[in-house]
C-alpha cells in the first residue's frame, strides 16, 4: 500500500510531507501510549495516535516510522511539523477514530506484522 | 595522536567529537522541557547515519538512548549523555544526578513505573523504559545512589 492510499482510504488531510505520499509501507500500529510504541512495535512503518506532542514525532523517528495519522481530527503543533519535516516523516489528519481508522487500513492489507518481545 | 574537536549546537545540547581512537559525543540533556527531551537521541542517530553505522545498529542505540533521555527528564531534572563509537561497538553513558533508584530489580520490571500521572497522559510512564533499554542492548550496567543519582552504561554490539 502507499502512503497516498492511507489517505484515501481514511478521507486524510496532509499536513506535511507530501512529497513522500508515493511510498510504500506494509505495516501500521495505533497507539496513544509512546511506551508501548517504543517497546513493543517493530518494522511498522505508519502510526495512528490521538496523542499530540513533539515525543510522538521523536518516536517515530526513533523507529523508522515513515508516516503517522493523527485520528478523531488531531492536529499537530507548528514544533511538531517543523520536526516531521527534518525528518522526512508524512503527517495527516483523520476525523475517524483509533478504531475505525485501524481497522479500515487492517482490512484493506495493511496490517499488524505482530510485536517484537524477545 | 589525532585529536580534532568542533560543537555543533543543536537546541539547547552541545555536541562535542572528539575523534582519536574512538569518537564521543557528549550532550547535555536539559530536564526543565519535556517537549524538547530526546533532541541527543535524533542528533546521536543523525551522527551514527553520516558514520555508516549499520541501520540496525543505529536503531538500538537510538530506541535505547531515547528511553534513557526520557527516563532523566522524568525523573532525575536532565543530565549527561556520552556515546562513543568504537570499531565494532557503541557504547551509551547517561549520567544523571537525580534521586537514585531505590530497587532496580522492580525498575527492571516490565509496567513498573513511578512516573507521574500527567507523563502519562504524554504518552509515557508505562514502566517499559528501563527493560525496553535492556533489551535493545547487548549489555546494560546501572549504577545508582539514592539522593546523589544514576548512572547507566548500555553497549550495542555491530
Amino acid at each position: 500500500m502507499k502512503i497516498s492510499d492511507i489517505k484515501a482510504l481514511l478521507n486524510a488531510d496532509v499536513v506535511c510531507g507530501e512529497e513522500n505520499l508515493g511510498h510504500d509501507v506494509f505495516s501500521a500500529c495505533g497507539s496513544d501510549m509512546m511506551s508501548d510504541v517504543l517497546a513493543y512495535v517493530k518494522d511498522q512503518a505508519v502510526l495512528l495516535t490521538g496523542l499530540v506532542n513533539s515525543q510522538v514525532i521523536r518516536t517515530a523517528e526513533m523507529m523508522d516510522m515513515v508516516c503517522i495519522v493523527f485520528v478523531r481530527s488531531k492536529k499537530p503543533t507548528a514544533d511538531m511539523i517543523e520536526l516531521a519535516r527534518e525528518s522526512g516523516i508524512v503527517l495527516m489528519t483523520t476525523e475517524k477514530r483509533m478504531y475505525e481508522a485501524c481497522g479500515l487500513l487492517y482490512k484493506s492489507g495493511l496490517v499488524g506484522n505482530g510485536v517484537h518481545h524477545e | 595522536m589525532k585529536r580534532a574537536v568542533c560543537f555543533i549546537r543543536a537546541g539547547s545540547s552541545e555536541t562535542e567529537f572528539i575523534m582519536s581512537e574512538s569518537l564521543r559525543f557528549h550532550f547535555d540533556v536539559n530536564g526543565q522541557s519535556f517537549t524538547s527531551a530526546g533532541q541527543a537521541s535524533v542528533q546521536v542517530k543523525k551522527n551514527l547515519r553520516e558514520l555508516g553505522i549499520p541501520a540496525e545498529a543505529i536503531r538500538r542505540v537510538s530506541i535505547a538512548m531515547y528511553e534513557g533521555e526520557i527516563n532523566m527528564v522524568i525523573h532525575a531534572h536532565g543530565g549527561e549523555a556520552d556515546v562513543i563509537v568504537y570499531e565494532d561497538r557503541i557504547v551509551i553513558i547517561l549520567n544523571d544526578h537525580g534521586p537514585g533508584i531505590p530497587n532496580i530489580e522492580l525498575a527492571m520490571k516490565e509496567g513498573y513505573s513511578t512516573a507521574p500521572d500527567n507523563i502519562r497522559s504524554l504518552g509515557f510512564g508505562a514502566g517499559m523504559g528501563l527493560p525496553n533499554m535492556k533489551r535493545y542492548t547487548d549489555d546494560m550496567k546501572i549504577e545508582t545512589e539514592l539522593g546523589k543519582g544514576t548512572c547507566i552504561t548500555m553497549t550495542v554490539k555491530f
